[in-house]
């Protein structure tokens, strides 16, 4: 059995040859942390209903502190460890979003504030805005072709 | 300052919460170890499906559901601009379809970009250890 | 020089290689080869503001050293072959900088370091007294190129390895009393359409087994000439592959085959998953370790054949696969 007889039958050989990550340690993990997290952000949220705001203001609260929780423990050169502990647990709330802004501002600080922190700062989560707010546009022009035969234009 | 802890601790509502937080976090590890996706497509995917699902209806559910546990994963930020889109729509036609999204995550995005820059400036890049 | 078979070489007069010196990052500093290294630094900045200054510092005083062991002052040097992983290799341009010996820079990948002493020992054979070469790689420089901020969460998958941090240099000369470069089989660029950057080994695992066949077929030896047959940075993914593929093809290297980035680092305790990588991998591990065993004659037949991925970070977006190449160099006492 030769696997180089074609990069097709080389491939298929390193698919099977190559170590499978531990994926149900993964996954519990990921479970795990990414519920915690998220409970968390229910009691901020539910804290913040009984001081009395209203429903969207209380999820910007929430994302912004948990963004900053994140922001202080990516500066701390703790999340790294949490998240390669906890993979998608720490990746799919929001604390992702915020550690993929913060790591690159820190890591291109030596290129210069502007040009370094400014300029790299989305290297990562860049294709989380554009995609993200090009979809809420296209939401909101379909809804609008769709839904609201009684709104003008403008 | 009257907060009452018995609502604020709900157990029915955190269980749920960490339920479908932690569902939704596993999906994202399935890519992660099955696929060869990078993180930041990953995130991609999740906040397009939001989004899409937010604008469908569908997502409204899960939020009634789970609270946090919809809308704390980056799916629920998705959620969170399509529906400000909506809003925006309803509020003010074709402009509001633009403004809408960006104004309802408009603290998140600010607190991310200002937290990294505050961070870059009080803290250094160390060595990984593993 | 007298070319052998198809794609090999060897010397008229073997040059030998005087002396080397190498020096590593902390993460090496614990792996089981630390105490064979000159020195060890203590955390990846070395006192410098930025990775990239640092690991130009670790090539610096890589050189100083190997030209302070050597005992041949630098004026007699006649040319040195420099080279790193970093875009338009800065890191060795910028350390070298002051050696006032004219100087080639290279680009081979992971594989620059035999790639550079190829070099080396050809300029030796046709007209220098004196050559130098070295290499260096550096973690965090390298994340920062190819992959991602050091800080971002993410999870490196099982076949993923580890940059090293460090640097090796040789002194090749004229005239000496060994360890002799022999012979060279440079490579080809071998491209079996593997993409995934996260498995490095099995990218360059055919290039290595294109180079080592072709030196078995070319000089007519057989795998038990050799005391050892060491790759550069395939890892332990790599491995596998290469003792599958190499069997297929009728060789049998199970019994004196390794690999510089298995033996650089303890795999359970570092949680460095498939091994070392890096130019600074094969460098150091040769400049401090296998020279060594040279030397003490533990060793007395070395293929050293170091690997390297020819991709950079817009190739791999575009949606290229990674072509590999490996080049051969036989040491012999």
């Amino acid at each position: 059995m030769n696997p180089l007889e074609s990069k097709q039958t080389y491939q298929q050989y390193v698919d099977k040859k190559s170590p499978n990550s531990p994926i149900i340690k993964n996954c519990f993990n990921a479970f795990w942390v990414g519920g915690l997290i998220c409970t968390i952000g229910q009691i901020i949220s539910n804290i913040c209903k009984e001081r009395g705001f209203d429903i969207a203001t209380s999820s910007t609260i929430v994302s912004i502190i948990l963004i900053g929780i994140s922001a202080f423990l990516t500066g701390l050169n703790l999340f790294n460890k949490i998240g390669k502990f906890a993979g998608a647990g720490s990746l799919i709330p929001i604390t992702g979003f915020a550690n993929s802004i913060v790591s690159p501002a820190m890591e291109y600080k030596s290129e210069g504030y502007v040009m370094g922190v400014g300029g790299k700062m989305f290297t990562v989560a860049g294709p989380v805005l554009v995609f993200g707010i090009s979809a809420s546009i296209l939401v909101g022009i379909i809804y609008m072709i769709f839904a609201t035969e009684s709104i003008t234009l403008v | 300052m009257d907060i009452n802890w018995s609502n604020v601790f709900d157990i029915m509502s955190l269980v749920k919460c960490f339920v479908v937080g932690g569902l939704i976090c596993i999906i994202g590890q399935i890519l992660i170890d099955k696929t060869k996706l990078t993180p930041a497509r990953i995130l991609v995917i999740f906040v397009t499906t939001g989004a899409i699902l937010g604008g469908l209806g569908i997502y409204q559910y899960l939020v009634d559901f789970a609270g946090a546990g919809a809308t704390v994963p980056l799916t629920g930020f998705g959620y969170n601009l399509a529906k400000g889109a909506i809003e925006g729509v309803k509020q003010a036609g074709l402009v509001g379809a633009f403004t809408g999204g960006v104004k309802a995550a408009a603290g998140g995005i600010a607190a991310a970009i200002f937290f990294g820059y505050l961070a870059s400036l009080i803290s250094k890049p160390k060595m990984k250890k593993q | 020089m007298k070319k052998i078979g198809n794609q090999s070489y060897s010397f008229d007069s073997p040059p030998t290689i005087v002396d080397c010196a190498s020096i590593v990052g902390p993460k090496e500093a614990q792996g089981p080869l630390s105490k064979y290294f000159d020195l060890c630094i203590e955390d990846e900045f070395w006192g410098e503001k930025t990775w990239e200054k640092a690991e130009s510092k670790i090539i610096k005083e890589t050189v100083n050293t190997v030209i302070a062991k050597s005992g041949i002052p630098s004026a007699q040097i006649d040319c040195c072959f420099a080279g790193d992983l970093l875009n338009q290799c800065i890191s060795s341009s910028f350390g070298l900088r002051e050696l006032s010996i004219p100087f080639f820079g290279v680009f081979g990948a992971c594989s620059a370091f035999v790639e550079s002493m190829s070099l080396a020992a050809i300029c030796t054979e046709a007209f220098a007294e004196n050559t130098l070469c070295a290499t260096s790689s550096h973690f965090c420089s390298a994340e920062k190129q190819f992959r991602f901020p050091l800080e971002l969460g993410n999870q490196r998958p099982q076949s993923s390895q580890w940059t090293v941090t460090g640097a090796g240099s040789a002194i090749l000369s004229k005239n000496g009393t060994g360890p002799y470069i022999t012979m060279i089989t440079p490579g080809k660029i071998v491209d079996m359409g593997i993409k995934d950057g996260n498995n490095m080994g099995a990218a360059m695992a055919p290039a290595f087994c294109d180079t080592l066949t072709t030196h078995f077929l070319d000089t007519g030896r057989n795998p038990s000439y050799y005391d050892a047959i060491i790759s550069g940075d395939l890892g332990y993914v790599g491995k596998e592959i290469v003792l599958d593929i190499m069997s297929s093809k009728g060789y049998n290297i199970k019994s004196n085959y390794n690999d510089c980035g298995i033996l650089i680092f303890d795999k359970l305790k570092q949680d460095t998953h498939s091994g070392g990588s890096g130019c600074g991998c094969c460098a150091s591990v040769f400049s401090g370790y296998l020279f060594k065993e040279l030397r003490a004659r533990k060793m007395k037949k070395l293929l050293l054949i170091a690997t390297g991925a020819l991709m950079n970070s817009t190739s791999s977006q575009q949606g290229e696969s990674i072509p590999g190449i490996a080049h051969a160099i036989s040491i012999e006492i």
